[in-house]
């Protein structure tokens, strides 16, 4: 299998702190849109930013569940290390290129120990930080704009669901091509 | 030779000396850049993301052994550590000052373990590793500072069991911490807190700001750049994201009123910044002098060109 | 300049540390300690280091007391910092101390057992009497006599014990151990995970808390089954293989203690284990703490849990003594930020107390 496997990671120490700080960045200012250096080269459908992050940030201790079909399965569990889950709910990163699972059938985490909460990385068409939603909270000095093409119908009423349960919660990277943001679940969302 | 001897002239040279430098020779290449393995920086990394979007909560995570003792910084040098990159500028400060031992020695690791460039210049630094003072000069969005933490738990003088504390902070229930502010009262007619003052994050969570004086609680309301916790030993990390509430408890009667010496600056004049008290004989002879060493030398060097 | 005198600075480092290279290596007309001698000579330090530093080599333990100039708290710090850069390969199979080849085995319940007393290297039955023979280089010692290899099988008393229901059984776990290197210590903590706190802990503090049990401060009625000493082999089991190997052998020293449990409205009274388990040759450790294990079982049994020894937190947040002395030195790193802010609070409050005495 691993001879039709693409590349991870050229440099693994400074390409996964480089995708770090932006992704640490992208979550402490959320809406704040973040591009990804020459991310590696992963199975359709799953895009540079997608890839990049979860080559960061997954590995042998944290479940992944995925909609991204067998070939991005393969080439995620042999770079990252990481198990592939088949529920949703017992994932520490979820990762949707189609309709993403409903907020609260991910891990919020508990009242004593609320880190134990999934992070779903959701891939979108679009992200760019002109019109669209109106966030604010942690990390915002007024208001953050951010607009997300493809982002599935009725979210905003589940991220105001998931926000309720503060501090228990999903939090959420959204990934487009190269870009990135966050939402943490501190963010106010509101349609523009 | 003795370390003893050299210490006034290693002092004098740090005053005048040079503010920026580079590592040696790049990062050692018998060390993965920042020392810590991959493995352990991802662990880091996933709890400082998790901190971020649980502002001011203490997440657990798996504190590595450090080549520097428990007590030194291994917390802050293992946040500093997940996070630095190539490109980063980073300063570190002890008590404000750069050239403070402990300060030097930690420089001094990430040179080696990563050959970034440091300086002395708040305003120049993308990183700003602390221990017990925020610097003067305002942050800025693009900076990140880590703390360096001995005690995570802000109850624990009241309630030294963690399994308690953690129950405490899940229901949000810090009636511990308000009766011992009001004994202090009733006591003494002050909180006698002066440094390590509670304070409460974006209205939900009771957090030790770390051992900074009270002087400098008011910097980490809604400061522009993100601050990041580090206890190595507790086995702790938390965090501020940028322009978050960050509030010391007090009460209405009393409000909360950060404490400096009413004093100037002997060295550049200073009436704002927070000052070190020194000796200077045993006859009640003292001095004040700003405590943040790059503000003092940047505000003299201001003063010497304008004159 | 009294301010800039106060500050250190990289050059004052240096001179410290050449200094204390000065002072390590002392006086250089006498010829230099080597490792091998330090891990031949003095071995009991290099099993403490090795076990209060959770990494087993000689070579290394010897070498950090070396550098650290016999400090051995400093020198399982130096085997500690060192170990957390090793990658992790795998998890070796539980030891099977049963197999042990033994060199020490003495049981204190029991006058003669299958196996016999094997009383091994120890320092129980000497005379305290300083050796001035030692002082001088002199000739190694003669051989010491060998008994002829016993063909006996060795069983732990605690088995003795559980074939009558004596001794309370104690079901092997099926979930993969907890690792306290690579997470946090959280409370309630489980028995391996305390166990692994107590191995790479302090020997003195286990040996107080384990003495403080003795004395009333936990109810203890402590015997000892058995301690053994000896060379067991470590396996690992690789996936791919699917068979255990044996990649080397290592000594331990084993301390299972048997206490009273008076039973409960469901159990009839039997024995309970407190069980010790240290790198090399450590039996005061080892001792110490399967009293301490015992101690922290009280939970799990039902008993009252009031001493210090029984309290979970108290005794697996303190036993490490490389965090305990990071933390209790850190106090001599500077600290004046924060005595100026207590000086300027308590001359305000002393002006209002002052004030109010004068109205």
């Amino acid at each position: 299998m691993s001879a039709t496997l693409t590349a991870g990671f050229a440099d693994p120490a400074l390409d996964a702190q480089r995708c770090f700080r932006a992704v640490l960045e992208a979550m402490a200012r959320p809406g704040r849109v973040q591009r990804i250096a020459a991310g590696p080269e992963a199975p359709p459908p799953l895009g540079p930013a997608a890839a990049t992050v979860l080559l960061t940030l997954a590995d042998a201790d944290t479940p992944v569940w995925l909609d991204a079909g067998p070939q991005a399965a393969a080439w995620l569990r042999f770079h990252a290390g990481c198990p592939i889950v088949a529920a949703p709910g017992e994932a520490g990163f979820a990762l949707a290129c189609g309709a993403p699972p409903p907020l609260h059938d991910l891990a919020p985490g508990s009242e004593e120990e609320p880190q134990r909460s999934a992070t779903l990385i959701l891939q979108v068409a679009f992200l760019a930080e002109e019109g669209g939603w109106r966030l604010t909270g942690p990390g915002i000095e007024h208001e953050h704009r951010l607009r997300v093409d493809g982002a599935p119908p009725g979210f905003a009423a589940d991220w105001a669901g998931n926000r309720a349960l503060f501090p228990r919660g999903i939090d959420l990277i959204l990934c487009a091509g190269d870009r990135l943001a966050a939402l943490p679940r501190t963010t106010r969302l509101e349609i523009g | 030779m003795s370390a003893t001897q050299t210490r006034s002239a290693e002092g004098a040279a740090a005053a005048g000396g040079e503010h920026r430098s580079r590592g040696p020779a790049g990062p050692d290449a018998g060390y993965n850049f920042g020392y810590l393995d991959e493995n352990t920086k991802r662990m880091i990394r996933r709890a400082l993301l998790k901190a971020v979007a649980i502002p001011g909560h203490q997440v657990p995570f798996g504190s590595r052994e450090m080549p520097l003792p428990y007590g030194w910084g291994t917390g802050g040098i293992q946040v500093t550590a997940a996070v630095i990159g190539p490109d980063d500028t980073l300063k570190v400060i002890d008590q404000g000052a750069d050239d403070t031992t402990n300060a030097v020695s930690i420089r001094r690791f990430f040179a080696r373990v990563t050959g970034v460039e440091t300086t002395e210049r708040t305003a120049e630094a993308t990183i700003i590793q602390t221990r017990h003072r925020i610097p003067e000069t305002p942050l800025h969005e693009g900076q990140v500072l880590v703390y360096q933490v001995p005690m995570p738990e802000p109850l624990f003088r009241l309630e030294p069991s963690v399994t308690e504390t953690r129950r405490m902070h899940a229901l949000a229930d810090y009636s511990l911490m308000h009766v011992k502010l009001y004994e202090d009262i009733v006591r003494h007619g002050h909180i006698a807190t002066s440094y390590n003052y509670p304070v409460m994050v974006n209205g939900r969570y009771l957090m030790s700001p770390s051992p900074i004086p009270a002087f400098d609680n008011p910097k980490m309301h809604r400061m522009p750049a993100l601050q990041l916790f580090g206890a190595g030993r507790e086995k702790r990390i938390y965090a501020v994201p940028p322009w978050t509430e960050v509030r010391s408890l007090d009460f209405e009667d009393h409000p909360f009123e950060p404490v400096r010496a009413d004093a100037a600056c002997a060295l550049c004049g200073s009436r704002e910044s927070y000052l070190d008290e020194v000796v200077t004989d045993d006859r009640g002879g003292r001095m004040f002098v700003c405590s943040d060493t790059d503000y003092c030398h940047t505000r003299q060097a201001r003063r010497e060109a304008a004159e | 300049m009294a301010y800039v005198a106060v500050k250190g600075g990289e050059r004052a480092i240096e001179a410290a540390h050449a200094w204390l290279a000065e002072e390590r290596r002392g006086d250089p007309m006498l010829p230099e300690l080597t490792v091998p001698q330090i891990a031949q000579q003095l071995g009991l330090a290099v099993d403490r280091v090795m076990a209060e530093g959770a990494c087993h080599d000689r070579g290394l333990a010897a070498l950090a007391i070396k550098q650290a100039r016999g400090d051995l708290i400093e020198a399982a710090f130096l085997l500690r910092a060192y170990r957390t850069t090793l990658p992790r390969f795998g998890a070796s199979l539980p030891l099977d101390t049963g197999a042990m080849r033994i060199r020490r085995r003495i049981s204190a319940t029991y006058k003669d057992l299958p196996g016999g007393q094997v009383l091994g290297p120890t320092f129980d039955y000497t005379h305290r009497l300083l050796d001035f023979a030692l002082a001088a280089e002199g000739e190694p010692p003669p051989p010491a006599p060998e008994a002829p290899a016993g063909d006996a099988t060795m069983p732990r008393v605690t088995g003795i014990l559980a074939r009558e229901g004596l001794m309370a059984s104690e079901a092997p776990g099926e979930a993969e151990p907890p690792d306290l290197t690579r997470e946090p210590l959280a409370c309630p903590a489980d028995r391996p995970l305390r166990l692994q706190a107590l191995a790479r802990g302090d020997e003195g503090f286990l040996l107080a808390l384990g003495y403080s049990t003795q004395r009333g401060y936990g109810n203890a009625h402590p015997f000892v089954g058995e301690i053994r000493l000896g060379e067991v082999a470590v396996e690992i089991e690789p996936p791919e293989l699917g068979f255990p190997i044996e990649i080397g052998e290592i000594t331990v020293t084993e301390c299972q203690m048997v206490n009273q449990f008076a039973g409960s409205r469901t159990e009839p009274p039997q024995f309970t284990r407190g069980y010790g388990l240290v790198f090399g040759h450590g039996e005061r450790k080892a001792m110490a703490m399967a009293l301490v294990d015992r101690a922290l079982r009280a939970r799990e049994l039902g008993e009252e849990a009031t001493a210090p020894a029984q309290s979970e937190e108290f005794v697996l947040y303190h036993c490490d003594n490389v965090e305990a002395t990071g933390f209790v030195e850190h106090l001599k790193l500077p600290h004046y930020v924060d005595f100026q802010s207590e000086l300027e609070k308590i001359r305000q409050m002393r002006a209002t107390a002052l004030r109010e005495a004068a109205e």
